[in-house]
């Protein structure tokens, strides 16, 4: 039998803990490495957790993912020289996804980045990329621009239709933030830097707390009836629900925004001027079409096909393969993502698995596939 | 968990055999659903399929990961549990009992005193942690 690390994780050690680590283990968490720490697979079981978090709220520990601060009159323009996003238009109080990119057009990483005002940006950028990214972005900085990473914080995720009743008793201020709005808010006494966001496709909030009162705020909201927490296992199981890229799986530095599908992220002016790393290639592929995209695959039958599955055209002739495959807790039925060649990426067009040596018949379908309920 | 009945060998690979005659009742200890979490899926092998011992011959998954099972014993198929099949959430309700995967006609019967009992399972479950 397989023991129980998610798929594709490199695993140092020893592994670094999370300033929750004594929560999660007082409260039975399977702990399992992850991008090089101790995390929480799952408490109770992957699908009582991720059915909770559809129904009420779940709250996630993300504070293995990098966060920093990009502090300098210039930041944003700093900042525009790596990403394909307009960040010189990003008001103060908002946040936007955006990507790392390189010059080949390939993503480095996937990240979030807020304006604080002032000249400030935070980010938050994935576990297994930061230390690439922050000197990455450190070798990028000019002479007025200052990277500081926030090891000493933590980041919690709740996330759930229940997430804004929930945090609104705690304070009212901090349910009032709007979709992907972001605010230093106090939460029973903690300054905070809340945003309202996640990777669930629920409506909710990310919560970077100083390291030391983490388990506090933990320990507040999980009191609340509504809350339960929830682990790896169902944060990757909501995300593909929710369409969502998994850095590692779904993108990489081999994997332009145009095959992934994400060319919304690039912003107007950028579009124009063409002046971020990969233009040229990313360009070429809006204009003359790129050899595979990212598509959503239903399965026919109950047998989830996994990351690395090949995919099959109908002739028997090699399409493209699965980088996300699993069972969805929500449909109760399997679901994956992957890329296919550019002829089948129809809604609709059939597939076949190649699932222990079988061809096992899918078609192509849209994403997500479990509506967002963002907080419009 | 009510202690497993005394007749039960166990495999290092995680399933549990039960005899009749001839006949092994096979499936996936206790121990392996927990560590397997929610199953979601479950694949039997077919009926009258000649498998040697530690041949995989059927699968399990979670929502996490995948599994195989193997054929703790040489033999043929002859029967297997639809029922998990409609509902793989009784592979971790009841693993050593409704939750049971396939029954084997064994060539040797003697060859299940090769595989561990209760207690030898369990001292060997406290190596691997």
């Amino acid at each position: 039998m397989i023991e129980n690390a998610l798929p594709d994780d490199p695993t140092p050690t020893p592994l670094k803990a999370t300033p929750l680590d004594a929560w999660h283990r007082a409260r039975g968490a399977r702990m399992v490495p992850f991008a090089g720490y101790a995390m929480p697979l799952q408490y109770q079981g992957v699908l009582a957790e991720h059915l909770h978090c559809r129904a009420q709220a779940a709250l996630f520990d993300v504070s293995h993912m990098g966060q920093a601060t990009l502090t300098g009159v210039s930041a944003a323009a700093v900042m525009e020289r790596l990403v394909p996003g307009d960040l010189l238009g990003l008001k103060p109080g908002r946040q936007r996804y955006t990507l790392l990119t390189n010059e080949s057009g390939g993503i480095i990483d996937d990240l979030m980045v807020s304006n604080l005002g002032n000249g400030r940006l935070f980010l938050v950028v994935n576990a297994s990329r930061k230390d690439d990214d922050f000197t990455h972005i450190a070798a990028n900085l000019d002479a007025g621009t200052h990277l500081q990473p926030h090891d000493d914080r933590a980041l919690l995720a709740l996330q759930g239709p229940a997430a804004a009743a929930v945090l609104a008793r705690v304070n009212p201020d901090a349910a009032q933030l709007p979709f992907m709005a972001v605010a230093a808010i106090p939460l029973a006494g903690i300054l905070c830097l809340i945003s309202r966001s996640g990777y669930t496709g629920e409506d909710g909030f990310e919560i970077s707390v100083p390291a030391g009162q983490a388990e506090a705020l933990a320990q507040r909201l999980t009191a609340e009836p509504e809350v339960a927490p929830a682990g790896l296992g169902a944060r990757d199981s909501l995300r593909l629900e929710a369409g969502l890229c998994l850095y590692g799986n779904d993108i990489d530095e081999l994997t332009t925004p145009v095959e992934a599908g994400l060319t919304w992220v690039i912003g107007k002016r950028r579009r124009a001027a063409w002046d971020f790393p990969g233009a040229t290639v990313i360009r070429d592929q809006l204009e003359n079409g790129a050899v595979r995209h990212r598509v959503g695959i239903r399965p026919d039958g109950r047998a989830p096909a996994r990351a690395q599955t090949d995919i099959v055209s109908g002739d028997g002739t090699a399409a493209g393969g699965v980088t996300s495959g699993g069972f969805s807790p929500s449909l109760n039925a399997p679901i994956a993502m992957g890329y296919v060649r550019k002829d089948m990426t129809a809604d609709g067009t059939p597939l076949h698995l190649i699932v222990r040596g079988r061809p096992l018949p899918a078609r192509v379908v849209p994403m997500p596939f479990v509506p967002h309920r963002y907080a419009r | 968990m009510a202690k497993p009945p005394s007749d039960t060998h166990y495999t290092k690979e995680h399933e549990w055999v039960r005899m009749d005659g001839d006949i092994a009742t096979v499936g996936i200890t206790d121990h392996a659903q927990e560590a397997l979490g929610d199953v979601v899926f479950v694949e039997l092998p077919e009926i009258g399929r000649d498998v040697a011992a530690d041949e995989a011959c059927a699968v399990v998954e979670s929502v996490k990961a995948a599994s195989d099972v193997y054929a703790p014993l040489t033999g043929k198929v002859v029967e297997t549990n639809q029922t998990i099949i409609d509902d793989p959430s009784l592979v971790n309700t009841d693993a050593e009992g409704e939750g049971w995967f396939f029954r084997i006609e064994i060539d040797d019967t003697d060859a299940v005193d090769a595989l561990m009992d209760a207690a030898s399972y369990e001292e060997y479950l406290e190596t691997l942690d």
